[in-house]
């Protein structure tokens, strides 16, 4: 309660900040002791090797993954095994998986109104007009009423997007949105999630999207084994970066 | 350059050789394509030729339809007597009470019009309200089923439900036992996959007990040992007590099916859910289910028409459901002998019912596969 206030308080601008994070799944230890804290309108980018630990930490914010020491505040509301607060902090958290995870059995529309009408309590009306306006943002309003078995990759995620954004969520959450995209769809996926950095969205993603990452992030952030090894801006980081392991990455991926 | 590119021409279109399509082709490669299979497909041809001619004359061409007694079937032995089934056609449909009482006898014909009046609209494509039709099926029916043809007000006389029986007991059984297996089943499947260990391992224990015990015992649990679990003013008649028992075994058959269908889900689906902020009902009713049943829907059915088949067991609590009815018609003093038409016409019955359902249930799967990709 003192953590929670304290960190409130501390810094009006901070709207995730995270402590002291530990998470293990049975003995191995996935997460050791991260700490970050994130800003209003602050756009992270989290790069590593694969296995690093990088879906865990996100997964962690709106407990998909359950952790076992240090604490999570989104938003000032502590997560922990309250109910209450859980439900709470996922419907300001939006998240967007590698795999899209459309309701295969709902229209493109209905996936998007969903949530919305039944957390959200909003009326049918009041959530499809929001569902058409958002699915206008992503470009993909003539698809409304098609199942997403009918769409191509890019056309889904964008839903995927467009569903997420309808919660009207306060930050959003990446897990490698274009890592299961055939490449002539990535930039099509990629170009909707600039816009909705420029429009002032907070973001944490996870990506291997290097050219992203230069673009729109404020802050790049570099995991190996469960650890934050560095954090910078994206020009020290490119150019400058602190530590061998992080050079090691950047060979390897910038590569080819 | 252009003289170094080479000009790409379409070939046209050819049919298949003809020794590769058509009738012929498929009776040579299918039927005599090898010295083994010629051989099997000249015993089948053979076997078919040696006993179907003989059964279509006596199921047809000598069978005996007219009269109202036995004495025009023993003249003519050589067919089969379906006058037998015409006479005692009331029975095997109703039972004992309406075949004596044929003035009540509109009350279960409205019943099984009502009944199908709602079910064969449900399973056309193209009728409205759909939603509607099914919620009249599963409330409003038995309500009005259990009126008319259990009567005891509104000046209908009373019919003692153990003086049911034939298609009519059969089919009460089947319904009651099929709708309310199903919500339960669904919550059972549901609970054996709760992070709850009371609720989890109460759903094991039910389940694995009751399918591991034949339905037979369950009948006779239900029926000797029923009573001794309420006070002794409670009396269950003989149905109810079928049904019960019924129930609880049909219900642990279902919930392994549907468990089947939980089990294909992706957990991509309730965490994209969860990450919405719905809540487990929510993620369960709106997500997981439809899926899931949809999924299932071969196996639940299978279970049903499994269902349909066992309720001839409640003979042995001495219901006369359509089997036992019909067979005991045939060893009745006016009917003796005559086994094979009973067995035969209760056979037939049966299969229709059973292969209506795996159609119907074939269908409602292509149509929900297609609903989803085209
Ligand atoms: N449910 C789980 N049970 C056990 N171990 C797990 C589980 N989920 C992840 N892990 C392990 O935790 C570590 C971190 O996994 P995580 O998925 O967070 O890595 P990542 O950085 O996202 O990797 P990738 O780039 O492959 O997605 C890995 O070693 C993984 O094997
Ligand atoms: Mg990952």
């Amino acid at each position: 309660m003192t953590n929670n206030q304290a960190e409130t308080m501390n810094d009006d601008s901070t709207i995730i900040s995270i402590s002291k994070l530990n998470k293990w799944y049975g003995n191995f230890h996935a997460l050791k002791d991260i700490d970050l804290s994130v800003n209003k309108t602050e756009k992270i980018v989290i790069c590593g090797p694969s296995g690093s630990g990088k879906s865990t930490l996100i997964r962690c914010i709106n407990r998909l993954e359950v952790h076992q020491e240090g604490s999570i505040i989104v938003d000032g509301v502590e997560l922990n095994d309250d109910v209450k607060h859980i439900n709470e902090i996922r419907s300001e958290v939006g998240m967007v998986f590698q795999h899209f995870n459309l309701f295969p059995h709902l229209t493109v529309l209905e996936n998007c109104t969903l949530a919305p009408i039944w957390v959200r309590k909003k009326s049918r009306n009041e959530a499809n007009h929001m569902a058409m306006e958002l699915l206008e943002k992503v470009r993909i309003p003539d698809q409304a009423d098609k199942y997403p078995g009918q769409l191509s990759g890019g056309q889904q995620q964008r839903v995927a997007i467009a569903r997420a954004l309808c919660m009207q969520p306060r930050v959003m959450l990446f897990d490698e949105p274009t890592s299961a995209l055939d490449p002539e769809m990535i930039k099509e996926v990629l170009e909707t999630m600039i816009e909705l950095a420029e429009s002032g969205m907070t973001m944490i993603v996870v990506t291997h999207e290097m050219g992203f990452a230069n673009k729109v992030a404020d802050r790049i952030i570099f995991m190996d084994e469960g650890q934050i090894v560095e954090q910078n801006d994206p020009e020290t980081f490119f150019n400058n970066p602190e530590s061998d392991r992080t050079k090691l990455f950047l060979s390897q991926i910038l590569d080819h | 350059m252009a003289s170094n590119t080479i000009k790409f021409e379409k070939l046209p279109d050819r049919l298949p050789p003809s020794n590769t399509v058509g009738w012929m082709a498929w009776v040579k490669t299918n039927l005599f394509g090898s010295i083994s299979n010629t051989l099997i497909t000249l015993l089948v041809f053979y076997l078919i030729f040696l006993y179907i001619p003989p059964f279509i004359e006596w199921a047809f061409i000598n069978a005996n339809f007219s009269g109202s007694d036995r004495s025009v079937c023993d003249e003519n032995k050589a067919g089969a007597c379906w006058t037998f089934v015409k006479v005692r056609f009331d029975q095997l449909l109703f039972g004992l009470y309406f075949a004596t009482n044929p003035d009540q006898m509109w009350r279960p014909i409205i019943a099984f019009i009502g009944f199908f009046g709602l079910l064969i609209p449900l399973m056309i494509d193209k009728t409205p309200h759909k939603k509607w039709l099914l919620i009249t099926l599963l409330t409003i029916f038995p309500v009005f089923f259990l009126l008319i043809v259990r009567g005891g007000v509104f000046g209908i006389p009373d019919s003692d439900p153990s003086q049911w029986g034939g298609l009519l007991l059969t089919f009460t059984l089947a319904f009651v036992g099929i709708i309310l297996a199903l919500p339960l089943g669904i919550l059972l499947a549901l609970g054996r996959r709760s992070k709850m260990p009371v609720v989890k391992s109460f759903s094991i224990i039910y389940i694995e007990f009751w399918r591991g015990t034949p339905l037979i015992t369950i009948l006779f649990m239900a029926s000797v040992m029923l009573p001794l679990f309420f006070p002794s003013g409670v009396e269950f008649d003989k149905v109810v007590r079928a049904m019960i028992g019924i129930t609880l075994f049909q219900s642990a058959y279902t919930a392994e099916a549907v468990r089947g269908g939980l089990q294909a889900i992706d957990k991509g689906q309730s965490e994209a859910s969860m990450a919405l902020g719905m809540g487990y009902w929510q993620q369960t009713i709106f997500i997981i289910l439809p899926q899931a049943l949809k999924i299932s829907i071969p196996s639940i059915v299978n279970t049903f028409i499994a269902l349909f088949k066992d309720t001839s067991l409640v003979s042995i609590i001495g219901l006369l459901d359509l089997l036992k009815i019909a067979q005991n018609s045939s060893r009745s003093l006016d009917w003796n002998g005559y086994d094979i038409e009973a067995y035969m016409f209760a056979g037939i019955v049966f299969w229709i019912f059973c292969f209506g359902m795996s159609m119907y249930s074939q269908r409602l799967e292509k149509k929900l596969d297609t609903d989803r990709r085209e």
